[in-house]
């Protein structure tokens, strides 16, 4: 891998980690605030975390 | 109770194959393909991530100095210039450099870089380019039976003895015994909380059975390949590609009118902006949805077996640092406990590949309200 590469790897990961934080954050916090919805929630959340991986990944594998 | 005592002899045999590999290296020069050094790892990992045509279990060198290997072969099936040709992976002797020639079917095969290529006519050895691709031979239509395909084939068959058993249940009682209880709360959990949300109440019976043959197919897989044997079937791209597609002519096929509607002419926008919708939403149905699927498998598996097998290597890698005894138990620490964190990924994995393709079935499936 090249510098440009490892670099680009870490803008991803970077941005990933900013998504996926908030994303956890999120459900956290909506959790706290209704813990009979707690199911309902973490499915969306695992979605969304997927989603939100999908395009990670294929970045880093376009970028590879 | 008989069960269980087997399962640990094979689990214990497991186990001690997996690290009388790493006892059996010793720091001579001479050891062909032993990963003694830093620099061998790269090379071991990339090695165990692609497909090969054998199971390679461990190696060792003898009394007598010879290199040994341990492991099974697997039938190597492809079609040559001179058509069908057939034999054993044992006949490359391991060797995966274009060292060794087999003939078969009136010509000749080297293994190269886990690959088979035909040697072409009056060639002796393989010669090799700057880049080291070899210029005297070229590959060959591949229909072996590799380690990928003998996972596939070995998950099929369990799947089909497990499921036609647990079906065959249901008519003489309510309550499936043995390993069928195993698999009635998952078959129950993807069909009410996978299956029926995504779906819908009134389609989901005519997906349910394709979204648990796939759950199940993954998950097993997956458990597989965290197993010794060294599988990375759900880590190869062509596995990959080939779930997604499957996915993608389903909802391309089972799509009603409002799916393709909403696709191509979207209502209640302005007319203008209709046809660039349409090329997002056509992009996204054709390419994203199957392209996000198959990478997020293949990159999760790939990468989990990358950090397990680089924090086995610490004990190779920080010898020098931290003596023989602490490298190996700090690599026996993680590697344990990346493990696990795998064990969930495995199940994890197989549930949003699973639940992704349910909810994109469910788009197009989805009754819309007229506006």
């Amino acid at each position: 891998m090249t510098v440009p590469n490892l670099v680009g790897a870490g803008l991803i990961v970077i941005g990933a980690g900013i998504g996926l934080g908030k994303i956890g954050g999120s459900a956290m916090e909506g959790i706290a605030r209704q813990p009979e919805a707690t199911g309902k929630i973490q499915t969306a959340m695992i979605i969304i975390a997927a989603l939100l991986e999908g395009l990670a990944f294929g970045a880093l594998f376009l970028g590879k | 109770m008989k069960f269980s005592h087997r399962s640990h002899l094979v689990f214990t045999t497991f186990f001690a194959v997996l690290f009388s590999a790493t006892l059996w290296a010793s720091d001579e020069e001479k050891h062909e393909g032993a990963v003694n050094k830093p620099e061998h790892v790269a090379a071991y990992i990339q090695h165990h991530i692609k497909d090969a045509h054998d199971f390679h279990l461990y190696s060792y060198t003898d009394t007598h100095g010879e290199r040994k290997h341990v492991g099974f072969p697997l039938p190597v099936i492809v079609w040559s210039s001179k058509g069908l040709a057939t034999f054993m992976s044992s006949k490359f002797h391991h060797d995966d450099d274009g060292k060794v020639i087999v003939e078969a079917g009136g010509t000749r095969f080297v293994k190269l870089h886990s690959k088979i290529y035909e040697l072409e006519a009056g060639a002796d050895t393989v010669a090799f380019d700057e880049t080291h691709h070899a210029t005297n031979a070229h590959k060959v239509l591949d229909f072996s039976i590799t380690k990928s395909v003998f996972g596939i084939l070995l998950v099929g068959l369990l799947m089909f003895f497990w499921f036609s058993r647990l079906a065959r249940q249901y008519k003489s009682r309510k309550v499936p015994k043995g390993f069928g209880r195993v698999l009635e709360p998952l078959v129950l959990y993807v069909r009410d909380e996978i299956a029926k949300p995504n779906i819908g109440e009134k389609r989901y019976r005519e997906f349910t059975g394709y979204l648990l043959t796939v759950f199940f197919f993954i998950w097993i897989l997956n458990l597989l390949g965290l197993t010794p044997l060294g599988f990375n079937v759900t880590g190869q791209l062509a596995v990959t590609a080939a779930l997604a597609i499957f996915t993608l002519i389903i909802y391309t096929f089972k799509g009603n009118k409002g799916y393709w509607g909403h696709m191509l002419w979207m209502p209640g926008v302005p007319v203008l902006i209709r046809p660039v919708l349409a090329i997002i939403e056509v992009a996204g149905a054709f390419l994203i949805k199957p392209f996000s699927l198959l990478v997020r498998l293949f990159a999760n598996i790939s990468a989990g077996h990358i950090v397990v097998m680089s924090l086995i290597a610490i004990m190779v890698t920080m010898k020098a640092e931290i003596g023989a005894v602490g490298a190996t138990a700090l690599s026996f620490i993680l590697s344990f406990f990346i493990t696990l964190i795998e064990v969930l990924v495995a199940f994890l994995q197989a549930y949003i590949f699973t639940m992704l393709s349910a909810l994109f079935i469910g788009m197009a499936v989805e009754e819309h309200d007229h506006h």
